[in-house]
């Protein structure tokens, strides 16, 4: 005899409803899940997110100025922009260098400054070694010290540094600046350049995404269509590259490629190249994308041979029988088969091209060099750190958004080395 | 992919000419890193093939680069090579150090990268593991991340924890840049994994603990291992992290070759590059062998 269910429904052994016996087995089932995660995710937190976020932060927070100039920080704040500089203004400007020479916190004012009206650091400096001896009236005394303190877009440029969160950064990675009256307007021709360094970028990496594609198709389709025991043996050609060391790969293209290397003197032997034309290949961008084609190419080929392998033959053998030429049996029947693979190489050797650092670096000269270059500039060189952290931020936009795409079309999940 | 006898003319031409075409590609991919091998023998200072090198002449080869590679950074390198002089080698020769410093960062992140990593993707290759997906692009974005912005993410991370210029920092950093590789490696081998052996291990009276290290342990292993060589391989190659945040007493073979890559690059160089390519030789015949003996202990392949 068949037991009665209990009027609320299905029950287990001990009398709880099914329903919600069963919803607190897969939340546990959930929460043991999440808990493997969980160490690993923390991890990722605090190593990686948290300091991309302290990046983020760094390109709109420079407290430089603020923190050192409280006076003045006042003045801004209590005349509305457009006000212009009076007395009271140039009473705290003294009382402010004052402070900064006490402080011998010149230099960092004057740097902040200089940031975005460049040769201003040295008149922070001179000024504060000569604010002692100020007096009033302070306008007329530090116009005597020096002329420049009475232009208007000094006073904007320390109006907009006068606060700690600035878009002033983002305004010149994008070639872009404020003018005495506050507008945003682009800069002067020969100081722009980073514009031109995003297209560069974007430019060279679209090109060598199509150079991996037209090495890449041809050797994965071979890869595809041979026996697994020759395909696995060929692929050790692929997978070589792509396990050795990135510095190995580039020190070998400078070494075949520079002007006294193999390349040139295999072109002298053979009497194509006379010898006084030996052609600059290294140190430019050839040599960039010479030696960033043959580094990104594992990245195209493996993901078309995962995607070309599954491919029955027999499509194409049924189009054949059916009369099409071996061309329009490729391009209307195995092609568009492909295009999830090129799609997912695409992406993912554009992905990588357009954050490369290391290669360009080393042997793109000046003219190869990418975005990611002039962030380490910045970093390192000019010690511009908020508009490295602003670059940095434009530059991982892209890539999230690139990412993202990625995810959508390909599924990370698909990722898959070697 | 053979030609079929009915071929035409024209098919027979395209289809040796895509055999070369593909063979050239072969070639591309193959020659730079094969290239440094012979050219690191090289007895002159030159990055090409000389004439002696050409015609096989003994004299127009030489370990000279190698014996510069051992000795650069030496008190007293032209001394006898007795005892002293091996303790010298031993204390100060800047590419030995370089090593051990590899070797120890390589070793420590790697270990990191790994048991976080396995357990995690134990967690993520669940089906009823809650927002999966957003969670598998959070811990792959390191890799994805431009190395160059993870840097400087890290120089002012590290410069506000006091981080910088420590072991810990880089080992950090090279975790987690190792982490996705990791992951990726260990739930492909999960994909296949049968469940029901864990149920079984379980009705069978085994605890957990047990059923890990006695069932899914030794099935994943071959991932495990691929996804620690991984990791290991990333570590040993990274040079930007090590750039930014490093102390100078801290470098690494990768920040070693770059520094005399961008300063005065003579073929010693190319003798650190031949032994890398060595290394990454054998690196890749374990990978294969561990990838058959995973397919084949998850019945993917016959062989």
């Amino acid at each position: 005899m068949a037991a009665q269910p209990a009027p609320g429904g299905l029950t287990t052994v001990d009398g709880r409803p099914l329903k919600q016996a069963l919803a607190e087995a897969q939340a546990r089932a959930k929460r043991r899940a999440f808990v493997l995660v969980l160490p690993l995710l923390a991890f990722i937190l605090v190593s990686f997110v948290l300091p991309i976020g302290q990046l983020l932060k760094r390109s709109v927070y420079n407290p430089a100025f603020s923190e050192n100039m409280p006076a003045l920080v006042q003045w801004f704040r209590e005349n509305p922009r457009g006000s212009a500089p009076d007395e009271s203004a140039y009473a705290a400007l003294a009382s402010d260098l004052k402070l900064i020479r006490k402080n011998k916190t010149a230099g960092i004012v004057g740097t902040r400054v200089n940031y975005e009206l460049p040769g201003t650091r040295s008149l922070f400096t001179k000024s504060a070694r000569k604010a002692r001896k100020l007096e009033p009236p302070y306008r007329e005394a530090l116009l005597k010290v020096d002329r420049k303190w009475g232009d208007p877009l000094l006073w904007q440029v320390m109006r907009s540094a006068s606060s700690a969160y600035t878009t002033s950064f983002y305004l010149a990675a994008l070639d872009r600046k404020r003018n005495a009256d506050g507008e945003i307007v682009r800069v002067e021709k020969e100081r722009q350049v980073y514009i031109k360094l995003f297209k560069r970028t974007l430019l060279l990496s679209a090109l060598i995404t199509v150079t991996t594609l037209l090495l890449g198709f041809p050797v994965a389709h071979l890869l595809a269509t041979l026996p697994l025991r020759y395909s696995n043996m060929l692929m050790i050609f692929v997978l070589l590259p792509f396990w050795t060391s990135l510095l190995v790969r580039t020190t070998s293209w400078i070494v075949l490629l520079q002007s006294q290397g193999v390349v040139n003197d295999l072109l002298v032997a053979t009497g194509i190249l006379d010898a006084d034309h030996r052609i600059q290949m290294i140190y430019n961008q050839t040599g960039t994308i010479v030696a960033m084609t043959h580094i990104l190419l594992p990245f195209m080929i493996l993901p078309l041979y995962s995607v070309m392998r599954p491919i029955d033959p027999s499509y194409v053998r049924a189009a054949r029988s059916l009369g099409a030429s071996s061309w329009t049996a490729f391009r209307r029947i195995y092609l568009p088969q492909t295009i999830p693979g090129i799609g997912a190489g695409a992406l993912l050797v554009f992905i990588l091209a357009v954050g490369y650092y290391i290669t360009p670096a080393l042997v793109g000269g000046s003219t190869g060099q990418l975005i990611s270059n002039l962030i380490a500039f910045h970093m390192q060189k000019s010690l511009n750190w908020s508009l490295a952290a602003a670059l940095a931020a434009l530059l991982l936009g892209g890539v999230l958004i690139l990412y993202w795409l990625y995810d959508r079309l390909v599924g990370i999940d698909n990722l898959k080395l070697g | 992919m053979a030609l079929p006898r009915h071929a035409s003319t024209l098919e027979r031409i395209w289809h040796y000419t895509y055999l070369v075409i593909c063979a050239l590609i072969f070639l591309f991919l193959i020659a730079p890193i094969l290239i440094v091998i012979p050219l690191s023998f090289n007895a002159e200072p030159y990055f090409t093939f000389t004439d002696k090198m050409l015609r096989l002449d003994p004299a127009g080869y030489s370990l000279r680069w190698y014996d510069l590679l051992m000795t650069f950074g030496m008190g007293k390198p032209d001394a006898v090579r007795d005892a002293a002089w091996w303790a010298d080698f031993w204390a100060n020769s800047a590419w030995l150090r370089a090593a051990k410093n590899s070797l120890i960062i390589g070793f420590f992140s790697t270990i990191l990268a790994t048991a976080l990593g396995t357990l995690a993707a134990l967690g993520l290759s669940r089906p009823e593991m809650p927002f999966r997906r957003a969670i598998m692009a959070v811990l792959i974005s390191p890799m994805i991340v431009p190395i160059i912005i993870t840097a400087t993410g890290l120089f002012f991370f590290y410069s506000w924890t006091g981080l910088a210029n420590t072991y810990t920092g880089i080992v950090l950093a090279h975790a987690t840049l190792g982490i996705p590789f990791v992951i990726i490696t260990v739930t492909a081998t999960l994909v296949g994994f049968d469940h029901s052996l864990t149920r079984a291990a379980a009705s069978l009276g085994a605890t957990p603990q047990t059923t890990f290290f006695k069932i899914t342990m030794p099935l994943i292993l071959p991932g495990v291992i691929s996804g620690a060589l991984f990791a290991f391989v990333t570590s040993f190659d990274e040079v930007v992290v090590v750039l930014f945040v490093a102390a100078y007493d801290q470098q690494t073979i990768p920040r070693q070759m770059w520094n005399g890559i961008r300063e005065q690059i003579s073929p010693a160089i190319l003798a650190v590059a031949t032994i890398l390519v060595v290394i990454s030789t054998l690196l890749l015949t374990t990978i294969e062998l561990l990838r058959r003996r995973s397919e084949r202990l998850r019945g993917l392949s016959p062989g």
